[in-house]
């Protein structure tokens, strides 16, 4: 293990700077290195999604980054989705209000792929749903019940005017 | 957690090709979708790693003005999907994309990678085979430029002599311009899968009616992706029916190589080759201007 | 009844947490000095360690401990994850030790080590050196089963772990009296669980010795037991947390990693450690869901009633028991609720094999009998030329009906009801009118399926349930119970069972999600469906306990008699006119303050439910058939349920959704392969192995027939697993009347489909 010469990061808008070892992905980081389990691993090779976050803006797997590749980047994970002021972010509401979580082990990945797909396109049919919710598995809910809260929390967002 | 010994970040080409030069050992990264997942499964081991995602010069796709495609091979799959020159110009790559993973995966798997990694069931790899692209490699000691059909030399085998790097992959202009193409990825899923078979058609239509051009590119046919030869040779100056697609179907099955495999066995494979090869083509005629055959 | 918070959609207790990523599951526990534990695995399926060597391992720098088998204790213990037998003939088989010296299938494991890290533990793996000595793997059934085959263990002949079985009646004469005899051989394939979260388990020694396991189970309790039993303790000196569970469909019910894990920890004198298996290992040395293989022959009378039915199953349980001895057993039980006849014989064998351990899986047994017999059903429907649905109608069981072997009574049914509801919803007779005569590539069919299962395990298993209430001093309470959230939603409708007697709105009940075996009531888990129904009654029993206390603490505040009482609204009301007494608040200060009276009131009840509830339903699906490609596309799909009076309708919609989305994997796709040779594994990962993802599901259409259960305080039944039991064979129907093949064999992927079609001539 060679530690690599510190990784200089922003995570849910925080500046980190790291010391890990060369051989550790970005999933590892956040988990054990910043405290943010929200982040689930669930193949650790993606194959599942349970571990995405946003990397400048895009749905990754973060299994499959090497820590430092991470260098430099701006990170988002579930655990800064919320307001500052802990107002939950429509996405979360309407996870918890269409009843769309169930184990809850591939929500956080969920949720940050939805976010990458409204983020983009603000006004997403069934179908650019479902293919942007297309890399993350769920064994719980048939999927039926995400995609209707991701409707939903678009529907939100765009009642309210707020990104 | 991989077992990486090293991770060097390259910032310029010529940068890339001395590390290259200098040590053997080093892997080259692009997506890392496939180079991470051959780590996992311990295929690799103490990775000197090699990133090259940073080179500026390898990325985004351009048209030169004599109508040249010029795709970088760091373009991930998300860009080729959403890329305005693709999408005008051969949208039957744009489709073959899309059909690739899932979002995550595209989001960072490099087209590049995809190629270099040599497997014959590479989404790219049979559409780019139809529209004969070439490769450009580059190393220290200069640079060479092969056709992709003599790349792939066998199962996850390319004629990547060492020190080189994948720097071009090229579309003659002749080859898209008055085509139309269909891709068909034949799997289990819809999505976040490898395909069973892959088959890139792409025609051109003289006189309303007649086969100017058919190539046929094939994945999971073979060891490698491979081209339709005889099915093309017959297709030509061919007047469009159902029977001279049907034909065209017959024949694509002689140029493969398909084995059992657990995943799915030689002769569905075929039956496969020769029903979805007149599908796609069926889909590539409207593409390119000709009429429906039901 | 009417009821004011059971039967309203309210959101999760827990959804907050789970969406902001605050939920604490087992891998989220971590503590800087954690080791890493890692197993060595056998690469052959049959093999015997002739020789192990450890030393360069262990003198490895990072490793801290290596075991083999010669280190773990010298006893065989029992898995599967079932209520401790006193009666030593009802225990479950004890067939394993922690670690092995007799390889039994590809994965088992042979030696364990923990080090300070990930990497350092695999190299230390590859530096253990084994010498094997290679049997003959045993792959399936009836290679085991054959004369003179290697006993993969020693005590059972022929391979067979059970052969128990029971005749209904005399079935050579209901044969003899029918008019027609039909038969079928079916079977179904090994799939796994796939639930989102690994196995995965932490362990340490606390300050008074103890050794404390955290980990991602459904059943606590019986975790401390078996940990006990596997290493010789007592069982009193484990304790076991269960914090949140990412998914289990009965891979949790049975205790894989924590016995290791606690070996591991004793190990490195009591450090913490943690055992996480990868996606690949929990695929092949977790659990699967059992293949079986049927042949059903049955006696069917002009006028279309079922008279006799003989099944003999052959069930392929792997290289240990498990479960498998009861699943072969339950399978054959709940399933014949449904149609009674005069004769019904079932002659199971559960067999070992050297493939990878199947035990517990959503719907425990019936899945695959529920798609053989409704395969078979629908085949002598055609051939008898009387609709399907007409003909299952006249055979359906009736309220009052009583098992004749367990004593188990139909006391609610709304089956009929239910597939009334179906049909209408698939709009059946319209599109089999319009599907009568098809042409071309693509063609398309209506099919169906019936399944009858049981709330609980009553009278086979202890149906005993724990609930503890503490009323706080603000008129809110603490719910603890000793069953296990793992999704499903029970914390939730225990909460919503709570809040409905005590007068007082959900956000008020606190619900202790953690089970903690030092703390949190007697409860045997999460399984069988039973939760709702079984703990439902503990927790009414606690709540309404809690409500009397409080009117009676009432009663001597006011002299206002308790009978005169209730609590509504957070208020103490007169009961006949609803006129406000006092606030409940006012009354739980008291509880607490009052310098004369204080008296806090709680409430800790357990209840042994003697009782069980069937529950039935119907999946009606639409398919589309490519007869080029064989790929079978599902356009529609409904499921209707009888499952009592539904607590919370959007949670159990999404138990169907879930359970039906597992359903169709079972039906077009998913199946574990091995070498048939070998015995490796071949997809065992989520890219190879075809859970369905997002795009491979239609919407499903799920509706209930609400029927009043008399024995539940809500007139809740089981809901958890019966969603995925009808699916296949409703899928399998429809493909049947869309290109007139009769499936035989599950999953219908292309390639078995491609078979089939060119064998029919279809291609
Ligand atoms: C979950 C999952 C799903 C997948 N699904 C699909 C799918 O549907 N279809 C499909 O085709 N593939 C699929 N893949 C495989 C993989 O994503 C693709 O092959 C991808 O295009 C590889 O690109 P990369 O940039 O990630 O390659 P890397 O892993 O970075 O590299 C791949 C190989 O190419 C070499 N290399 C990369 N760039 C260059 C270069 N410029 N010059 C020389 N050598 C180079 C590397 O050394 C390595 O050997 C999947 C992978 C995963 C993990
Ligand atoms: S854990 Fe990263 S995709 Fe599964
Ligand atoms: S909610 Fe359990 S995996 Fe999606």
């Amino acid at each position: 293990m060679k530690p690599v010469p510190r990784i200089k990061l922003k995570v849910n808008g925080q500046e980190y700077q790291v010391e890990v070892p060369a051989d550790i992905t970005l999933l590892e980081l956040l988990r054990e290195y910043l405290s943010l389990t929200g982040t689930k691993e669930g193949c650790g090779k993606g194959e599942c999604g349970a571990c995405t976050v946003l990397m400048d803006g895009q749905a990754v797997n973060s299994c499959l980054v090497p820590a430092a590749k991470a260098e430099g980047s701006e990170v988002l994970t579930i655990e800064g989705l919320a307001s500052p002021d802990g107002r939950l972010h429509p996405l979360q509401e309407a996870f918890i209000s269409e009843g769309a979580v169930q184990c809850g082990f591939c929500t956080p990945g969920m949720i940050m792929s939805a976010k990458a797909l409204l983020d983009q396109n603000p006004h997403p049919t069934r179908e650019e749903i479902k293919v942007a919710l297309s890399g993350n598995l769920c064994r719980c809910t048939g999927y039926a019940k995400i995609i209707t809260a991701v409707e939903k929390a678009a529907a939100m967002i765009a009642g309210e005017g707020r990104g | 957690m991989y077992n990486i010994k090293e991770y060097y970040e390259a910032a310029t080409l010529e940068e890339a090709t001395e590390l290259l030069a200098a040590n053997p050992n080093l892997t080259i990264i692009a997506g890392g979708t496939d180079v991470l997942i051959k780590m996992h499964h311990g295929q690799i081991e103490k990775a000197e790693l090699l990133s090259i995602r940073k080179i500026k010069s390898l990325q985004g796709i351009r048209k030169l003005e004599d109508g040249t495609i010029i795709i970088g091979p760091l373009t991930t799959f998300t860009q080729v999907v959403n890329d305005p020159v693709i999408k005008d110009n051969i949208p039957v790559l744009a489709e073959a994309a899309l059909s690739m993973g899932g979002p995550q995966i595209r989001n960072v798997a490099t087209i590049g990678g995809n190629i270099c990694n040599g497997a014959t069931s590479a989404d790219s790899a049979s559409t780019l085979f139809a529209l004969n692209a070439r490769l450009k490699l580059q190393s220290k000691l200069g640079e060479r430029v092969v056709p992709i059909q003599e790349f792939y030399l066998g199962p996850g085998k390319v004629d990547l002599k060492a020190g080189e790097i994948l720097t071009e992959i090229i579309v003659a202009p002749g080859d898209y311009q008055g085509y139309g193409g269909h891709y068909i990825k034949f799997s289990m899923r819809k999505v976040m899968d490898i395909a069973t078979l892959g088959v890139a058609v792409i025609c051109k239509i003289k006189e309303r009616n007649i086969f100017a051009d058919v190539r046929i590119g094939l994945g999971v046919a073979g060891p490698t992706p491979l081209r339709c030869r005889e099915a093309e040779a017959f297709a030509k100056g061919k007047t469009i029916s159902r029977e001279t697609i049907a034909e065209i179907g017959k024949l694509a099955v002689k140029s493969t190589k398909a084995r059992t495999s657990w995943r799915a066995s030689k002769e569905y494979r075929e039956h496969l080759v020769e029903e979805l090869t007149q599908r796609a083509l069926k889909a590539a005629i409207v593409k390119a201007g000709g009429e429906e055959i039901a | 009844m009417a009821y004011t918070v059971v039967g309203k959609s309210i959101n999760r207790v827990d959804a907050v947490a789970k969406v902001t990523g605050q939920a604490k599951y087992t891998g989220d526990f971590i503590e800087r000095d954690m080791l890493v534990g890692k197993i060595l695995r056998s690469p052959y399926a049959h093999a015997i360690v002739k020789n192990i060597d450890v030393s360069k391992a262990r003198a490895l720098p990072g490793v801290e401990a290596v075991l083999t088998y010669a280190d773990v204790p010298k006893i065989k213990f029992a898995t599967a994850g079932h209520p401790y037998a006193l009666d030593p003939k009802h225990r479950d088989k004890e067939d394993r030790t922690i670690l092995t010296s007799k390889a039994r299938f590809v994965g088992d494991a042979i030696a364990a080590v923990v080090a300070t890290d990930e990497l350092t533990a695999a190299e230390a793996l590859k530096l253990i050196e084994v010498e094997y000595e290679v049997l003959e793997p045993l792959l399936t059934p009836e290679a085991a089963m054959r004369e003179g085959a290697p006993l993969i263990h020693d005590d059972c002949e022929r391979n067979i772990l059970s052969s128990y079985g029971y005749e209904i009646g005399a079935i050579e004469e209901a044969f003899q009296e029918a008019d027609y005899i039909f038969e079928d051989e079916l079977e179904t394939s090994i799939v796994q669980h796939c639930q989102l979260e690994n196995h995965v388990s932490c362990a340490y020694v606390d300050s008074d010795g103890r050794i404390v396991i955290v980990t991602s189970t459904q059943i606590p309790h019986i975790v401390r037991r078996i940990v006990g039993q596997a290493l010789g303790i007592p069982w009193g000196r484990v304790r076991v947390i269960k914090p949140c569970v990412g998914g289990g469909f009965g891979s949790k019910q049975d205790v894989c990693l924590e016995p290791l894990t606690a070996l591991m920890t004793l190990a490195v004198g009591g450090r913490p450690v943690r055992l996480e298996l990868s996606r690949e290992e929990c695929m092949i040395d977790t659990r699967t869901r059992h293949a079986i293989k049927y042949k059903i022959k049955t006696g069917v009378s002009k006028d279309g009633k079922l008279i006799g039915m003989h099944i003999a199953a052959i069930s392929n349980t792997g290289a240990y028991a498990s479960h498998g001895h009861s699943i072969a057993m339950a399978g054959g039980t709940k399933f014949r609720i449904l149609y009674p006849m005069k004769a019904l014989k079932y002659e199971p064998l559960t067999v070992y094999t050297n493939l990878p351990v199947a035990g517990a899986m959503r719907g425990y047994g019936s899945p695959q009998i529920t798609f053989a017999v409704e395969s078979h059903l629908e085949n002598i429907a055609r051939k008898l030329g009387i609709d399907p649905i007409e003909f299952r109608k006249k055979n359906l069981v009736n309220v009052g009906y009583v098992d004749p072997l367990n004593g188990n009574t139909v006391r609610s049914c709304g089956i009929r009801e239910c597939i009334e509801k179906g049909k209408e919803l698939i709009k059946w007779d319209e599109k089999k009118a319009r599907y009568k005569n098809q042409a071309g590539t693509k063609r398309r069919g209506l099919g169906m399926a019936c399944f009858s299962y049981a709330s609980g395990t009553h009278p086979v298993g202890l149906e005993m349930a724990g609930a503890r209430i503490v009323l706080n001093q603000d008129g809110s309470v603490q719910l603890q119970i000793g069953a296990t959230e793992i999704g499903q939603g029970s914390d939730t409708v225990f909460a919503q069972m709570v809040a409905e007697v005590l007068g007082i709105p959900v956000d008020m009940v606190h619900v202790i999600s953690t089970q903690d075996t030092d703390i949190t009531p007697f409860d045997t888990g999460a399984y069988a469906s039973r939760q709702t129904y079984i703990t439902g009654m503990a927790v009414a029993k606690a709540a309404l306990e809690v409500k009397e206390k409080i009117l009676d603490f009432v009663w001597g505040m006011t002299d206002i008699p308790a009978h005169a009482l209730d609590i509504k609204e957070q208020n103490i009301v007169y009961k006949h006119s609803g006129e406000v007494v006092m606030p409940l608040a006012e009354v739980a200060l008291h509880t607490y303050y009052d310098t004369v009276f204080a008296r806090p009131i709680t409430s800790d009840t357990s209840n042994n439910a003697r009782i069980n509830a069937f529950v039935f339903g119907v999946t009606f699906a639409e398919v589309e058939v490519d007869l080029k490609t064989g790929k079978i596309e599902v356009l529609e799909i409904y499921n209707v349920h009888d499952s009592g009076k539904i607590i919370n309708p959007q949670l159990a919609e999404g138990q169907v959704h879930g359970g039906v989305g597992m359903g169709i994997g079972y039906a077009l796709a998913e199946q574990m392969l091995f070498d048939e040779k070998t015995g490796k594994p071949l997809n065992n990962n989520l890219l190879d192995y075809k859970m369905p993802t997002i795009m491979d599901i239609p919407d499903i259409g799920v509706a209930f027939v609400e029927t009043f259960e008399p024995t539940s305080p809500f007139g809740c039944k089981a809901l958890g697993e019966p969603p995925t039991i009808p699916v296949a064979p409703a899928i399998r129907n429809a493909v049947l009347d869309a290109t007139g093949v009769a499936f035989n064999r599950l999953p219908m992927n292309p390639q078995r489909v491609f078979e089939k079609f060119k064998e029919a001539g279809l291609i």
